[in-house]
């Protein structure tokens, strides 16, 4: 394989891991706080590719894009006031079910309303234009994307760090009960949470899409997945975790489709999984918790 | 609150066990199950074959067996181009109390369901399902196309005969369709002296081919014979494109479709491909009808009035079921199968009449182009 | 009521039940739809009370039932698929040697082998799972729940991936899957099949181990304490769910005919999910029930809901495909969020049921404990 090939399937990669880390940080951030795995954060990043098709097919670009990217975080906000809310002091497994069912219904409404026809994701001209270098060939979104992504993390690690919703945020995770106690708004902290990690994963729709220019109901399950293996990789809670994994993992994909063995690129996301799980339970950057009897 | 709500929940649940006497066929009328994609990736192909079968219905609506005349309802069931799905659909079908199924659109889920319609006696005619295993070793099945060895030979001569020394192939896997084709052409180009300098495949439902396509790249061929779906075709005309690849695109019949002039737009020009029928080159009398039914009737259902040629496929189709059910004089499946092995019609893409595998003995392709965003007759081939 | 009258309805539900089948067996063009709605949610039954052993009564949330499903299912169609049309089925690649000789030397044993061995394919299909299930259950069952699912997830879907493989293609066919598996015999068969797997099951909670299983559930760190193995426990717990899960699995392929990886998508697994949801997470006999009611309904919906409606020459206006699975989904969300305890709870059904008494009782309960809550 010559040099500018493997160049070619790094930015591939890289682009690829940018995507996924915006969408891994949303599963960061739910499971810190409500220790939840929120299965339907795939689908609601597939929702936010169906929400740009309609906008765009009447409105021009600089303002669909905010319009979507406020609909996903309506979305996030609502699912988790329906579905989750209520079972905040349930079982596990019981809130977990409910998750699988969101996922599971957001799936079968796309299917029914937008039918599951392969959708054309619409063309943003701008960022579709053609760069040559050298040998190597991309489009604008192939470049802006990883960009973007460790910018957003940047400005999100920033907010938790110096602001007061981030120190509520960060007090949450730390101690649900405590940081009750404490007057903190649990309610109003949970709905901010989830209406970052769906803005995030909006705009990592946006991103994801245009690149590949068509989306089904299915479309969400798999990446949905993959980025919280991502997570976990880079340990659960921990954003800049989240945006290492989200890149390794897009990484590793690219590489494995490139040297043929493309129908293990999936697998092989589960056996690190797996992996890390064994040896590294807490991830790349994630703390230790002890567990109290 | 909770009450109501588990009333009503129980009441969805039992309700529709009253629809089920409703869906048996009434006296005096036949029902023929049309086995077709709706949804998923061949949703846009099997839709248009749909569309054909559906007209052919208005154009002959009723059938004659022995004295009595019968007529004909079409039961559809949506196979979603899975073959999971398409057990489920084809045993809905068989309930509904199908004489003939029509279809599928795709040979994979065809040849899924293969195995239940013979068990149940139903005769199927798949219109556009071109690999050989659809109809191989099962003596329910026949087709009223061209096989996939066929075509592959076809866009092999083609390609060699336009000077392309080097191709590279890009299969889907799991799909019967796009693996069986392309391993046909790769044969026959090879046997024609061509140099296979890249064989790739991708998984279902993948959108992202740029890691195949940049190794593609690296082998420099002339054209690239890529056939999969109607969905995948312009993502992998665009993708091409924008990593600069400028060899020739070509693919099989499932190319012929409007949607991938519409998606992949300029990018789409110059891409070849091999197909049934060709609305300027009618083949018969009753083509020449066909082609002008058909228009009016696609621009009243919304569509554009540029013929496809599995909708040509499966109007075909319900006419050799009709035929055959005159022929057979009685609607019992083993007798219908016999009547199918033997039956002659004439239908709107040629002469049909089936071979010993239940194949149509078909050996005319057109091959076609896009130019100018619309598609383009090139050249008729024929194969003795 | 009294042991002798339990005994009594339980044996004449039980020759009603094996008459019916039999009877069903021989109108089968008549009653298709419900004829494939028994088959298919008997062998649903199966695998979602091998599901709800591990999840219901272990307490061990694991999402792989599809992977070992597609085991069973895989090892079943591969050892029953005769000789002569294997390589008419692996047409792409052609098959591999060994499979090839293996299914010449069994069609050429005697007769009642034949018959014995599609048997004999379900539980070596269960076994090799098994195989898998310890290998795997040893290091995952360590971990904690949400992970156990996620890890379990990520093995079914790692299974699927491996069988899909082109490198195995001479095993399995890779991605192009299975065709000409011989069927089941009859409704009867299925049902004894069905009813031998979940007489085991329920022996099984009944014994000593049921009730380990159950301590482990409520509490597993006063369970260690009570001197019960956790690991030991967990890995037997796990371990016999996948056996049935994939002698369930081996069933799906003879009643479906044909399969390939994509029947053994995680949505399978869902599917088993929901059942088990709402049926009641703990209970046997809630499973059961249940699996055959959302067969039904999925079937009967198929038809209802799918297709447009028109009565009295209106069309009603959501009908179109798809609306089945909205109406599903929203099923499902509605038992998860307000009847969590499903249709039977922790409970079994028992012909208590039919005792005028007890109703007065349950009614008395109930007010009593509306009364309470005011």
């Amino acid at each position: 394989m010559s040099f500018s090939t493997i160049l070619q399937h790094a930015l591939t990669g890289i682009s690829l891991g940018g995507a996924y880390a915006l969408i891994a940080i949303g599963y960061t951030m739910v499971y810190g706080i409500l220790r939840l795995i929120n299965f339907a954060h795939g689908d609601m990043f597939m929702m936010a590719g169906y929400f740009m098709i309609f906008a765009m097919a009447s409105m021009p670009w600089p303002i669909a894009i905010p319009l979507v990217v406020i609909a996903t975080m309506a979305l996030g906000v609502l699912m988790e006031r329906a579905a989750y809310a209520p079972l905040r002091s349930a079982p596990r497994m019981s809130i977990m079910i409910s998750a699988i069912g969101v996922s599971y219904l957001l799936q079968n409404l796309a299917t029914y309303l937008f039918t599951a026809l392969p959708r054309g994701y619409p063309e943003i001209t701008l960022l579709k234009h053609i760069f040559q270098i050298g040998e190597l060939s991309a489009s604008l979104v192939t470049f802006v994307t990883p960009v973007l992504a460790i910018l957003l993390v940047l400005g999100l690690v920033y907010l938790i760090n110096h602001s007061k919703m981030g120190m509520a945020m960060r007090a949450v995770s730390k101690d649900f009960e405590t940081a009750r106690l404490m007057g903190i708004n649990i309610n109003s902290v949970i709905s901010f949470t989830f209406a970052i990690g769906s803005a995030l994963a909006a705009v990592g729709s946006i991103l994801y899409f245009t690149d590949r220019m068509s989306v089904t109901p299915f479309s969400g399950a798999l990446p949905g997945l993959k980025c919280f293996v991502a997570a976990v990789f880079g340990g659960i809670g921990s954003i800049p975790g989240a945006m290492v994994g989200g890149f390794v993992i897009g990484l590793t994909e690219t590489a494995l489709v490139a040297l043929g063995y493309s129908t293990f690129s999936d697998a092989f996301t589960f056996i690190l999984l797996i992996v890390i799980l064994l040896f590294k339970p807490t991830g790349l950057f994630g703390q230790k918790t002890t567990e109290k009897v | 609150m909770k009450k109501v709500l588990a009333l009503a929940l129980a009441l969805v649940m039992f309700l529709p066990a009253f629809a089920l006497g409703a869906a048996a066929p009434v006296d005096g009328e036949i029902v023929l199950g049309v086995f077709e994609p709706q949804t998923g990736e061949n949703g846009g192909g099997g839709f248009q074959e749909v569309l054909g079968m559906r007209y052919a219905n208005t154009v002959y609506p009723t059938v004659k067996v022995g004295d009595k005349v019968y007529a004909v309802k079409l039961v559809e069931a949506d196979n979603k181009s899975d073959k999971t799905e398409a057990v489920s659909a084809a045993n809905t079908l068989i309930a509904a109390g199908a004489k003939i199924v029509l279809g599928s659109y795709g040979s994979g889920v065809s040849i899924a369901a293969g195995e239940i319609f013979a068990d149940a006696q139903v005769p199927a005619i798949a219109a556009s399902a071109t690999n050989p295993q659809v109809t191989l070793g099962n003596d329910y099945y026949f087709r009223v196309c061209f096989l996939d060895p066929f075509q592959g030979t076809v866009m092999a001569n083609y390609a060699i005969e336009k000077g392309y020394k080097k191709a590279a192939v890009i299969t889907q896997l799991g799909d019967d369709y796009s693996s069986g084709l392309g391993a046909f052409f790769l044969a026959a180009y090879e046997k024609l002296g061509g140099v296979i300098v890249s064989n790739e495949q991708f998984q279902t439902n993948q959108t992202d081919f740029k890691a195949i396509l940049t190794n593609v790249k690296a082998a420099a061929p002339d054209v690239i014979f890529a056939p999969s779906s109607i969905a995948t075709a312009p993502l992998l005309i665009k993708q091409a494109r924008e990593l600069g690849i400028t060899a020739v695109i070509a693919a099989g019949d499932t190319w012929e479709n409007g949607s991938i002039i519409d998606n992949a737009g300029k990018d789409a020009e110059g891409v070849v491909l091999s197909t049934f029928f060709d609305e300027a080159e009618p083949a018969n009398d009753e083509a020449k009808a066909f082609i002008e039914g058909f228009k009016k009737y696609l621009v009243a259902n919304n569509q554009p009035d540029v013929i496809p040629a599995v909708s040509a496929l499966g109007f075909d189709a319900y006419i050799t079921a009709l035929a055959a059910i005159e022929k057979a004089g009685t609607l019992e499946g083993p007798a219908l199968q016999q009547a199918l092995t033997q039956v002659e019609v004439v239908g709107v893409t040629g002469a049909i009449s089936f071979d010993e595998n239940g194949d149509a003995k078909k050996d005319m392709a057109f091959i076609k182009t896009i130019q100018d965003g619309k598609f383009v007759f090139l050249q008729l081939v024929s194969v003795k | 009521m009294k042991k002798e009258m339990k005994w009594l309805l339980s044996l004449a539900t039980l020759a009603l039940v094996v008459w019916a089948l039999t009877a069903l067996e021989g109108r089968r063009n008549e009653y298709n739809m419900l004829y494939t709605v028994l088959q298919k949610g008997m062998i649903l039954a199966v695998a979602a009370v091998a599901m709800n052993l591990l999840n219901g009564f272990t307490g061990l949330f694991s999402l792989g039932q599809a992977g070992f499903m597609a085991i069973g299912a895989y090892v079943t169609a591969i050892l029953t698929i005769p000789a002569t049309k294997l390589p008419g089925v692996y047409y792409i690649s052609g098959v591999s040697q060994a499979i090839l000789s293996f299914r010449g030397w069994t069609d050429s044993l005697p007769d009642w082998f034949q018959t014995a061995f599609p048997y004999l394919a379900l539980i070596i299909g269960g076994l090799v799972a098994a195989l898998f299930a310890a290998l795997i259950g040893y290091p995952v069952l360590r971990l904690k729940s949400d992970y156990l699912a996620i890890a379990t997830l990520g093995f079914s879907e790692i299974i699927r991936a491996i069988i899909a493989s082109p490198q195995l293609n001479l095993i399995t066919n890779g991605s192009y899957g299975l065709k000409s598996i011989p069927k089941l015999e009859n409704l009867l068969v299925t049902f004894l099949i069905a009813a031998v797997c979940i007489a085991f099951i329920v022996l099984l909670i009944r014994s000593s181990y049921g009730r380990a299983f159950k301590a482990i559930r409520e509490d597993e760190v006063a369970a260690e304490a009570m001197g019960i193995n956790l690991a030991r426990h967990k890995q037997y717990s796990f371990v016999i769910s996948s056996f049935f899960t994939a002698v369930a699995g081996g069933m799906l392929a003879m009643y479906m005919r044909s399969i390939d990886s994509g029947t053994f998508k995680i949505g399978l697994t869902y599917d088993v999910l929901l059942i088990i949801v709402i049926g009641g997470i703990g209970s046997v006999t809630g499973s059961v029930i249940s699996a055959l009611l959302v067969t039904a309904a999925k079937e009967w919906w198929l038809r209802f809901f799918d297709q447009p409606l028109v009565i009295a020459g209106w069309e009603v206006p959501l009908f179109r495909t798809g609306f089945r699975m909205v109406i599903f989904s929203l099923l499902l969300m509605a038992v998860v969020l307000f009847y969590q305890r499903g249709l039977l709870g922790h409970k079994e059904f028992t012909w208590n049921v039919l005792m005028p008494s007890n109703w007065r009782k349950w009614l008395n309960k109930k007010q009593a404990g509306g009364k309470r809550h005011a």
